[in-house]
């Protein structure tokens, strides 16, 4: 990394903007502003940092249609929203899928959307941490929030998550480094603990690396809960660890005054599912009996955990929640988006701040291929290759005020620091712009 | 818009009127004693009419309610209804989706409910859930009792910065008022403790639940808030706590009352039932309800909310979160936990409140017991703590069983409830019944006098246009046969019209206008050099020990849309 000098060339600074990018959701960002651009980021990780001062050239400016030819041509907003309208009112399937990045005001007006056309709406927890929900479905969710672990804890896990690289400022601003009220110290007053098979860069930094072989998570974990539980385990080497380490770590972790488990989707995603999750929830469970364990899944998005709260205090259901039949359905296998793309049901797709194109696996994306998909975003990506029509949004926390979860479900209000480009319009306005003119073309069909 | 609903039988404790036939006139959205001629009739003649109900403690917007609906979508499918042309879809049975809520509330005729547990740091997620939420105004509590802020001035017993501390947070939070639950306990969870006793000091802090209760009693009082300080004392859910309750009321009796408020108290102890245990295991607990009601009889600066158990499937959540990892060893279910930064903790489990448990039938006629055994139906609120000890919309079965002591006899007989009710409580031996007088005081008059709401739960000019009209005619009905409780319930749970500020929004038991909730929060004038001063003092601390910056903490005005600002003077 080449020195770069100081950016002293500014109008203005704008204090306490909120990042949108990863699910730390760091409040504490000062944006150098000139000429109505933010110039520089104070305080961001270097992956803030640049989603903030975005690559213009990758920036959709101006609504667009894909015409005969299949080519997207620029067009006027009216008739975008029209051309898009009119598909989410004929359609007789239509899913509405993403929502982690752009803010609760926004969900909102595409929830009305939703209900009013009986379609089903899904975020990106459907690929991520769904088999999260559904393992604290099954055994529960002892969490905490961010500031605990930073006064109080003198242990931090994390298995499955490499925050060095996915979220940067993750253990200098929340769990290891900031001197907290019980640990003065900071750094030097906690044990910092992974499990991973990979020396990841959080590894390479920890106080204890437990590099337990690839999908040896479940044994691994089930073996600790055993150790605590007094039963003796029967192998000399399990999951790859031996077994004085397991019986050495698990003393560890019950002689902490406070322990804290970040997960990530390596934990999440490998063989057991959310088989993983459970065994990690219960083991945190068994531990309180001893001392203070908490934990918290390692959310990606800014917003994703938000849809997930935002949908279950609306309707019932965190995410892949059905209205066609005009009441909402949560069927995990059944109303899921990448199922319910397999099966072939969706009719239009829109996806709003989301990548599909770079995520959904390739079945999913086939049937994306033959439906009408409609793209609200604020950056050309895969899924601008399969859109038919593009409506530019703006850009939540930067151009748009609006409300974002951070992963330990602390609201926050992002405020807005500069102007967003005139051509583009706010993701809120877009959706309900969409609601007014699908309702229009309902009415009048009536 | 004018109303005349003619020729109801009124019930409006508060002004005195006890089931004469009246008309109830309503213009601009509040009770009049004129109409003009343009006023709509409404024919009522001969039914139940009464103010909207008023709750004084529910859980229904926030963090805990949203842990609840994500981790237990087995509840969020009980109660599922299609969208309308006037609602949308419902879901939900304990923990249902905001606008279920608000449906359900105001078709049993409620027009103000308390949201009783507010951590500052996630108030904008209550408020959030409130602007999703219709039909009812919401009085959120903000949680104070286990705050490091609060710890810190208690410890130093700088009462004056403390009382600006609280007023600034009102401010900060969008608060209605002070709620202490388990002070000092739930701390003492953030390394996995508890308390025992209000003498019990918080690990490190080193102060005890009763200098906490005592100081937030003598701030609130400083204040002059319109409700009193509203606490959940410690030791909840425990064999022989009903020693420490007494202790908790007694604590505070020397403190005097601001004069200028309405309400009499000076504390309101929340959901009592779980408070009111004797015995020293579960083996051995019994009813110590007598007590703790005689104390209420010969006191008048307590007053309290019940928590009724329903015997129900639903879900407990608190900020007594020590408390609910009792529970989950108890129990063995789901246990979620979600504790919150310099503020509180909290937690939730599933709980199956069945019959034929014994523990289950002991806590709902120890329930039943304090609505009997406390004389005045003014110090004693219709609650079920919901979702704790049951949801919401069981109150119209309770109001059944208050009503009839023959039905609650056929239930002892009948085997409906486990032997204990009669074996370990003094349920068997009351055969006291409500009347229409005491169910209007026990769920409107008592709990807006209680809250401070001058302008709630009656029926008197100048009132809100907030009314109940119910299907049944009180003088051909008698509630008090076994027979009719059924009835009681089904035509308390479907209001025949609710009305809310002088708009119809319910008639014949479904939703027929949506209105807006209002946020209800008090601003307390007169403090704002200390609060700047205060506000100064704690930065530092704030700043490094928060994990938000204090800009971004604060619920801003477009979250508290609409709104009544209550103006508090506390010149005194
Ligand atoms: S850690 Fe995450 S939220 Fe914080 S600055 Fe980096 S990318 Fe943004
Ligand atoms: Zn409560």
């Amino acid at each position: 990394m080449a020195y770069e000098e100081p950016v002293t060339d500014y109008d203005k600074i704008v204090e306490n903007c909120t990042c949108a990018f990863c699910g730390s959701n760091c409040d504490d960002l000062d944006y150098l502003v000139k000429d109505n651009r933010v110039v520089a980021v104070r305080h961001a990780c270097r992956l803030g940092a640049s989603k903030i001062m975005e690559d213009e050239d990758q920036r959709l400016i101006v609504p667009m249609i894909r015409d005969e030819t299949g080519e997207l041509v620029e067009t006027d907003w009216d008739t975008a929203l029209d051309k898009a309208a009119e598909l989410i009112a004929n359609a007789v399937r239509p899913l509405f899928y993403g929502w982690s990045e752009t803010s609760i005001e926004c969900m909102k007006k595409g929830l009305k959307l939703t209900e009013y056309v009986g379609a089903v709406i899904d975020n990106q927890a459907t690929i991520c941490h769904g088999p999260t929900v559904q393992a604290v479905q099954n055994v529960g969710y002892p969490l905490m929030t961010l500031g605990e672990v930073k006064n109080r804890a003198d242990m931090v896990v994390y298995s499955g998550s490499n925050p060095m690289n996915a979220h940067p400022r993750h253990l200098s601003r929340y769990t290891m480094f900031p001197r907290g009220w019980f640990r003065p110290r900071g750094r030097y007053d906690r044990t910092l603990v992974t499990w991973d098979p990979k020396f990841s860069d959080t590894a390479k930094m920890s106080d204890i690396w437990v590099p337990f072989e690839e999908n040896g998570d479940y044994e691994f974990v089930n073996a600790i809960r055993a150790v605590l539980k007094g039963k003796e385990l029967k192998k000399d080497v399990i999951a790859g660890i031996p077994k004085e380490d397991i019986i050495e770590l698990t003393e560890a972790m019950k002689n902490v005054e406070f322990g804290a488990l970040f997960f990530g989707l390596g934990l999440t995603h490998t063989l057991s599912k959310q088989r993983n999750i459970d065994i990690a929830i219960q083991l945190v469970q068994d531990l309180n009996a001893y001392t203070k364990w908490v934990l918290l899944p390692m959310r990606g998005h800014f917003n994703v955990n938000g849809f997930n709260i935002f949908l279950s205090y609306e309707m019932g259901f965190p995410y892949g929640v059905d209205f066609c039949r005009g009441y909402p359905r949560y069927m995990i296998g059944e109303t899921t988006t990448i199922d319910l793309l397999n099966r072939r049901e969706p009719d239009v797709f829109m996806v709003i701040a989301a990548d599909p194109g770079a995520h959904f696996p390739g079945g999913a994306l086939a049937h994306l291929t033959n439906i009408p998909v409609i793209q609200i975003d604020i950056h050309w990506g895969p899924s601008t290759e399969l859109a038919d029509v593009v409506l530019p949004g703006t850009f939540i926390g930067v151009e748009t005020a609006g409300t974002s979860y951070r992963m330990d479900s602390v609201p926050i209000h992002m405020k807005k620091a500069i102007d967003p480009p005139e051509t583009c319009r706010e993701d809120e306005w877009i959706v309900n712009e969409l609601y007014e003119r699908v309702k229009k073309i309902k009415e009048a069909s009536k | 818009m004018e109303y005349i609903l003619k020729n109801g039988i009124v019930y409006d404790p508060t002004n005195k009127v006890n089931g004469d036939k009246k008309d109830v006139m309503i213009k601009d959205g509040k009770i009049v004693d004129e109409v003009s001629s343009d006023a709509k009739v409404i024919d009522v003649t001969d039914k139940l009419v009464m103010a909207a109900g008023v709750d004084v403690h529910s859980h229904i917007a926030g963090p805990k309610l949203c842990v609840g609906r994500l981790y237990r979508p087995e509840d969020e499918r009980r109660g599922v209804k299609p969208k309308t042309a006037t609602t949308r879809a419902e879901t939900g049975f304990s923990i249902p989706s905001c606008p279920t809520t608000g449906y359900r509330y105001s078709r049993m005729g409620y027009g103000t409910v308390t949201e009783a547990a507010v951590p500052p740091l996630e108030a904008k997620h209550t408020h959030e859930e409130i602007m999703a939420i219709p039909n009812i105004d919401i009085s959120p509590l903000t949680l104070f009792g286990n705050n490091w802020f609060v710890l810190q001035y208690v410890k130093e017993g700088n009462l004056d910065d403390l009382a600006a501390f609280v007023s600034s947070w009102l401010k900060i939070t969008k608060g209605y008022g002070i709620k202490c639950v388990n002070p000092c306990g739930s701390e003492a969870w953030g390394w996995g403790m508890n308390v025992h006793g209000i003498d019990d000091p918080a690990p490190y802090w080193d102060v005890t639940g009763r200098q906490v209760m005592r100081a937030l009693v003598q701030v609130n009082e400083m204040l002059g808030l319109p409700h009193s300080m509203h606490v959940h004392t410690n030791d909840l859910g425990h064999p022989g706590n009903y020693e420490t309750t007494l202790k908790t009321m007694d604590c505070v009796k020397d403190i005097k009352k601001n004069p200028s408020v309405s309400r009499d108290q000076i504390m309101h102890c929340t959901h009592l039932q779980f408070h009111a245990y004797g015995g020293t295991s579960w083996r051995d607990a019994n009813s110590g309800a007598e007590p703790i009601a005689d104390y209420i009889n010969k006191h008048d600066h307590i007053t309290c909310d019940v928590g009724q158990v329903t015997l129900d499937e639903t879900t407990t959540m608190t900020a007594d979160a020590p408390m609910e990892y009792d529970l989950y060893k108890l129990s063995g279910l789901k246990w979620a936990n979600k504790d919150i930064e310099l503020e509180t903790a909290s937690g939730l489990i599933p709980c199956i409140y069945s019959g034929k448990a014994p523990v289950s039938t002991l806590q709902w006629a120890i329930g039943l017991e304090l609505f009997l055994l406390i004389k005045d139906p003014w110090k004693v609120v219709l609650t079920t703590d919901s979702p704790n000890a049951g949801p919401f919309l069981r109150y119209p079965r309770i109001i059944s069983w208050l009503m009839s002591s023959d039905r609650r006899t056929e239930m002892m007989e009948n085997k409906e409830v486990h032997k204990w009710a009669t074996k370990r409580t003094s349920l068997g031996t009351l055969d006291r019944v409500y009347d229409w007088n005491d169910i209007a005081t026990v769920t409107r008059s008592a709990p807006a006098k209680i809250l401070g709401f001058k302008e709630r739960g009656h029926l008197g000019v100048g009132a809100n246009a907030d009314v109940a009209v119910y299907d049944l005619e009180p003088e051909k009905f008698d509630p008090t046969k076994a027979a009719n409780a059924p009835v009681v319930e089904d035509v308390l749970s479907r209001a025949l019209y609710t009305i809310k500020d002088g708009q119809i929004v319910v008639k014949d038991g479904k939703i027929a206008k949506v209105v807006p909730s209002r946020h209800l929060w008090s601003n307390v004038q007169g403090f704002e050099k200390q609060e700047k001063k205060v506000l100064n003092d704690i930065m530092p601390m704030f700043n490094k020990y928060y994990t938000i910056k204090f800009e971004n903490y604060k619920v801003h005005d477009h979250y508290i849309e609409p709104s009544i600002e209550y103006k508090v003077n506390a010149s005194k």
